[in-house]
Parts: structure tokens; C-alpha cells; sequence
């Protein structure tokens, strides 16, 4: 029954529980983050392939770990492994919900740990079309919200939803997210930039169920509309519930891992 | 019966983790052909124009007990063309590592790095200058110790026991740059009777607190800064290498907040002569995306400061250090960094600019340059590279 509860309030009308396209917005992106909460930790195996205008294609391979942190943003540790040359290179993020990240990267010809800027949000990450913002965790209160209308994309039914960054640090004004009525996943953000043009579009495909509960897309394709430049996320190998710990997560682990 | 040195048997233990566990495992690591040209003439008639060399670091990784416990073993070797002192070997990582919830044992040689400034490393004592290798300072010998870490809510403290002192490397009588005249490293003298088998111990609590890294350390052993005095080698002056026995309390501390990083790195050592404090501070900024251009522009400035004065054993005494990174975020992850040290007591500069890019998959060309300029005879470190201007290229192949 515990289960059951929000799932009835979905199924009323939304304007009946929530007045205004803000709180409409905002009870959306609740719900969205609602059904993801709870899988504890996960690894998963990443390439990564950018391509540029002229069609030539760059490679990296890269792991992850997460952690779900109670009452803040997740852990995370991000190990690279190609390009060759940077391979050992290791980033730990902390993520909160409104201060900015907390950011280490472990330089591993220097052995050199250095905490980095997190408020470079808008910067590139390895090169990619993806920026440091897009990458990581993506907490209810990074944003603030407005529903904008109900739209079917690729024949699912979604709710379209823009979204302003609270940090004053973000490369964009806002952005527009598709999320499907069903099983609340994001399928497809627009990104606007500073100066309110179309900057990116991300789309995601390839989800799969784990645990009988969390959806993962295993494809996501960022396209920069200004550059012609793209990126390609391939996911694999999602494990839940690994026995990571915290201490799998601090600047100690970061020197130790490979 | 000479009595056999405590390192001595160090490496023999390692050596034999080695040959048991090298059977599974990954091996990664480069290998690198290195050109470095001086435009100007050699102060000596025994120093080239031109030095070819060939250096490879191979890295072996074997994890178990699900990742808890690992094994690490990086040789190094460079052959240089000319200079017998460069053309060296060196185990860079020996190391055995266990993990557990509040503790690490991390035992064998090891590359130890404190410190949070760019262009002094002021606080970093663990490991031994690889100094054949670069001007900069940032090349290091791989250093056997003990090193129990204990990890709380509170902090981190690490436990070192350094067994095995590696005395600094310098370049041969053919070499460049180096001093004038050259150091010759077999007269080298210690203040302890021990000499290199002296167990230098190392006490160090580190710990993240919201925007603040912090850092504070206290070391008693063997310097890893030599004094020199004059000797004579074949009848030919020479610098004798002398290794006291100090003690040195560090603190480091890096402030981040929002775009800024605030840096400070003090020490104050004694035994070494009278008693002296040396510190590193400044910030650094980087403007994300600089005009659309997706290219991140980094500001470094850092004031570097000694109260030996003149006297210091380094050039680093009154010095103010502007640098400037540029980030290009391209698929070849496109760098360049430019440097200059100015002295603040006299018109020397010491000017760098090292750039690199990523070619294909798996190759990697890096170019550096360095000026010493306007170097007065006073500055004993650095008037002995008065016309070692150099311009160095490397190719490396990642594997």
C-alpha cells in the first residue's frame, strides 16, 4: 500500500494537485526523482565517442561508481582508462543539492591529488560535448521548474517541462526536458545558453529496467547545434548494490584506485 | 663483514613479491623519444648542442580481494646520448597496498605527493628529486618506506617510515643544464653516521572540511636538499652534495570557492643551518569558455618566498610567479601552459611555455621551452644555466 499511494495521486488529473505550471514542474521533477531514489550504489562501464563536424571519431573508456548519499547529492568516482594517456586519471565528486560540488582529481604521474573548481560547471568534460553540469547528479534543487505542456514524442506520452539552474555559475538560461507519463524518464533535453539560443539536444534510448525498479538509458547522444559537434554515451554493465561503502568515495580511495 | 643495508634487503623482498604475483594483472605505461636543443654555446667544451634520448615506464597493476588489496610495480629507465648521469634506471612503484574501513597499510617504494601550489613544491619531502630529469622539479625517485594511514570522520593520519634514503640525481660532466661546476655525486657526505640506511620518519594529518583542504605535516630525517661545498674530482672543481639531518613542520591549505582556488604552502625547517621559514601562496582563476571559443583560460600567480634570503638553497627566496594555462577541450585535449618566475630582488627571469596534444588514439607530442634570463653571478642555483636555454620535443607512445 505504501507504494500505491503516490502512484493514485499521478492518475488524478495533475492540475487538481498542483495549481501552478511552477508547482506543476516541481511535482514532476519530485516524482521523477522519487522512483529513482533507493538503489544505494551502482558501478557501470562508459564509452564515450565524440565526433566532430568533419565526422572523425574520438574514443574513451571510462567506469563509474555512485553512491546515494541520505539528505545530499550522490558520491560518484569516475575512472578513466583510454585515451591511453590518461589512463589512472580519477575524479570524486560529491554533489549537493545547492552549494557547489565538492570536485577531486587524482593525477596519477604527479600522484597528485587537486580539488578543482567545481563551479566550472559549464566547462567541457574530457572534451566532450558534455559539460561538467550535464554529467553530474541531477538534484531536485539544482533547478527550479515550469510545466509547459503534455506532448507525445516518438509516440510516447510526455510531460514537457523547462528548467532554470539556480547556480549562477550554469552555461544556460534553461532547459527543456521531455519526460514519459509512464515511468517518469527523461527522453530528450534541449539546452539553451547563456544568451538564450539553441545550444544541445540530448536524447536518450536504450532503457532497461534493474532491480525491478530503476530505468537506465544506455544510449544518450548529445548534439551541439552550434558547432555540429556530438557525443555518444554507450552504457554497460550496470551492477546495483555492490557493497560500496563511503570509504570507497574519498580522497584515499581516489589514490588507490585503477 | 660488511652488514647488509636494511634497502638492500627492501628491494630483495620486493622484488620477490614480484616474481609470485606477476602472473596476472595488466600492464600499461609509455614509451618516449625525447629531443632537447640548446641554441646557445655550452660553457663547457665537455657539454653538446643537441641531446637524443629514449625513456620508457612501464606500469604493472594486479588487484584481489576485491580491490581491497593491490600491487603496483613501475621500473623507469632513460638512455641519453651524451650525458652517463641522465642515462639512468629507477623503480619508480614497488608497492603492496591493503584497504580496510579505517585504515591502509601501504608498504614497498612509493610516490608520495603533498602540496597544492603550481610553481614550487615547497612542502613535498617524501620522495628524493629526480633531478637529471627536469629543471622543474616534479620528477621523483621512487622511495621505500612503511606508510600506515588511519582513516577517521576526523581525518586522515598517515604514518611514514622511510627506509632508505635516495640521494638526488644530478647531470654528468656532459650533461646540460647544470650547474658549474658539475656536483659529483660519489663524494657525497651525510650528517648522520648512518648515511643512506638513516630511517627518516614522517607524521602527516590531511583532511577535506567543506571548501578547505588542509594539510600538516612534521618530518625528521635526511634532507632531501643537499648543501654543497667545493671538492675536486681528477683534479677539477667539483660540488660535494651534503645531506643533513633536519626536521621541517609543513602545513598546506587550498581554499576553493566558487572560480578561485587560494593556495598556501609553509614550512619551517631546522639543522640545516640556522633555522629557516619558507612559504608559496597565491590563487588561481580559470574563465570557462572564453569568448564562445570553448577554450578555458586558467590564471595562476603565486609569490614565492625564503627568509635565508641569498643564502637560501634555492633561487626561490623573493620571487613573484605569473602562469597561464590554456585549455583548448578538443578531442586531442590541446594544452599549453606558459610560466615566468620573476625575481623580485634583482631583473633574472626564468621563463617556460609547455604545450601538448593527443595524436591519434595513443601518441602524445609535448613541446617545452625554457629561458633563464638575466641571471646574475649571485644566484648560485641558477648562473651556472645562464646559456642553458633549451627547446625540448617529446613523442610518447601510450600502451
Amino acid at each position: 500500500m505504501k507504494r500505491l499511494l503516490p502512484l493514485l495521486l499521478i492518475l488524478l488529473p495533475l492540475s487538481s494537485i498542483a495549481e501552478t505550471p511552477e508547482e506543476m514542474g516541481l511535482a514532476i521533477s519530485i516524482e521523477a526523482d522519487r522512483r529513482d531514489s533507493g538503489w544505494h550504489d551502482q558501478t557501470a562501464d562508459l564509452i564515450m565517442t565524440l565526433k566532430n563536424k568533419h565526422g572523425q571519431e574520438s574514443r574513451r573508456k571510462i567506469r563509474t561508481r555512485t553512491i546515494e548519499v541520505e539528505n545530499d547529492g550522490d558520491k560518484g568516482l569516475t575512472i578513466f582508462d583510454e585515451p591511453r594517456d590518461v589512463k589512472g586519471t580519477a575524479l570524486l565528486s560529491f554533489s549537493h543539492k545547492i552549494e557547489n560540488d565538492d570536485q577531486w582529481l587524482y593525477l596519477p604521474a604527479l600522484k597528485r591529488v587537486k580539488r578543482i573548481a567545481s563551479a566550472n560547471k559549464s566547462g567541457a568534460f574530457m572534451g566532450s560535448e558534455f559539460a561538467f553540469e550535464d554529467v553530474s547528479s541531477q538534484e531536485v534543487e539544482k533547478y527550479t521548474y515550469k510545466y509547459l505542456r503534455d506532448e507525445s514524442l516518438d509516440g510516447q506520452p510526455t510531460f514537457v517541462v523547462e528548467r532554470y539552474p539556480v547556480s549562477k555559475y550554469s552555461g544556460y538560461t534553461r532547459q527543456v526536458v521531455w519526460i514519459d507519463q509512464a515511468e517518469y524518464r527523461v527522453l530528450k533535453t534541449d539546452y539553451y545558453d547563456r544568451k538564450n539560443a539553441a545550444l544541445k539536444t540530448l536524447t536518450f534510448k536504450g532503457y532497461q529496467k534493474y532491480l525491478d525498479q530503476y530505468w537506465r538509458a544506455h544510449d544518450m547522444y548529445m548534439i551541439n547545434h552550434q558547432t555540429g559537434k556530438s557525443t555518444l554515451l554507450q552504457w554497460s554493465n550496470f551492477k546495483f548494490n555492490t557493497g560500496l561503502t563511503s570509504r570507497d568515495f574519498d580522497k584515499n580511495s581516489l589514490k588507490r584506485v585503477r | 663483514m660488511n652488514s647488509i643495508p636494511i634497502r638492500r634487503i627492501f628491494y630483495a623482498l620486493a622484488l620477490l613479491t614480484i616474481t609470485t604475483c606477476a602472473t596476472a594483472g595488466e600492464w600499461s605505461g609509455f614509451v618516449a623519444l625525447e629531443n632537447r636543443y640548446f641554441p646557445e654555446d655550452a660553457l663547457s667544451s665537455e657539454q653538446h648542442d643537441n641531446y637524443l634520448s629514449i625513456v620508457a615506464e612501464p606500469e604493472y597493476y594486479r588487484d584481489w580481494d576485491d580491490g581491497k588489496q593491490s600491487f603496483i610495480f613501475v621500473p623507469f629507465v632513460r638512455i641519453d646520448q651524451h650525458d652517463d648521469e641522465r642515462t639512468h634506471v629507477d623503480i619508480r612503484e614497488l608497492e603492496w597496498i591493503k584497504a580496510a574501513e579505517e585504515h591502509e597499510w601501504r608498504i614497498g617504494v612509493r610516490k608520495v605527493f603533498w602540496g597544492v601550489t603550481e610553481f614550487q613544491h615547497l612542502v613535498d619531502i617524501i620522495n628524493q628529486t629526480d633531478a637529471v630529469e627536469n629543471v622543474d622539479g616534479e620528477d621523483k625517485l621512487g622511495q621505500p618506506m612503511i606508510n600506515f594511514a588511519l582513516i577517521k570522520e576526523w581525518g586522515t593520519l598517515d604514518l611514514f617510515a622511510l627506509v632508505g634514503f635516495r640521494e638526488r640525481t644530478f647531470p654528468g660532466v656532459e650533461g646540460r643544464p647544470r650547474t658549474t661546476p658539475p656536483v659529483d655525486p660519489d663524494q657525497s657526505d651525510f650528517e648522520s653516521s648512518a648515511e643512506k640506511d638513516h630511517i627518516d620518519l614522517a607524521i602527516r594529518w590531511s583532511h577535506a572540511l567543506g571548501d578547505w583542504d588542509i594539510g600538516v605535516y612534521h618530518f625528521s630525517g635526511t634532507s632531501r636538499d643537499p648543501r654543497f661545498t667545493i671538492g675536486m674530482d681528477d683534479g677539477a672543481p667539483v660540488l660535494v652534495p651534503f645531506y643533513d639531518q633536519i626536521d621541517q613542520t609543513g602545513i598546506d591549505v587550498q581554499a576553493t570557492k566558487g572560480n578561485w582556488l587560494w593556495k598556501l604552502e609553509a614550512i619551517r625547517r631546522s639543522g640545516q643551518g640556522d633555522s629557516f621559514a619558507a612559504a608559496t601562496a597565491g590563487f588561481e582563476y580559470t574563465f570557462v569558455g572564453v569568448a564562445e571559443s570553448g577554450i578555458d583560460v586558467g590564471i595562476v600567480s603565486e609569490y614565492l618566498f625564503d627568509d635565508r634570503d641569498e643564502d637560501a638553497l634555492t633561487a626561490f627566496e623573493d620571487d613573484l610567479a605569473l602562469g597561464v594555462r590554456l585549455t583548448f577541450n578538443d578531442a586531442q585535449s590541446t594544452e599549453l601552459l606558459f610560466g615566468v618566475i620573476a625575481d623580485l630582488d634583482d631583473d633574472a627571469r626564468l621563463w617556460s611555455l609547455e604545450g601538448s596534444r593527443r595524436l591519434q588514439e595513443s601518441w602524445k607530442l609535448s613541446v617545452e621551452a625554457r629561458i633563464f634570463s638575466n641571471i646574475p653571478p649571485e644566484d648560485f642555483f641558477l648562473f651556472g644555466l645562464r646559456d642553458d636555454d633549451f627547446i625540448q620535443v617529446e613523442l610518447a607512445r601510450f600502451f
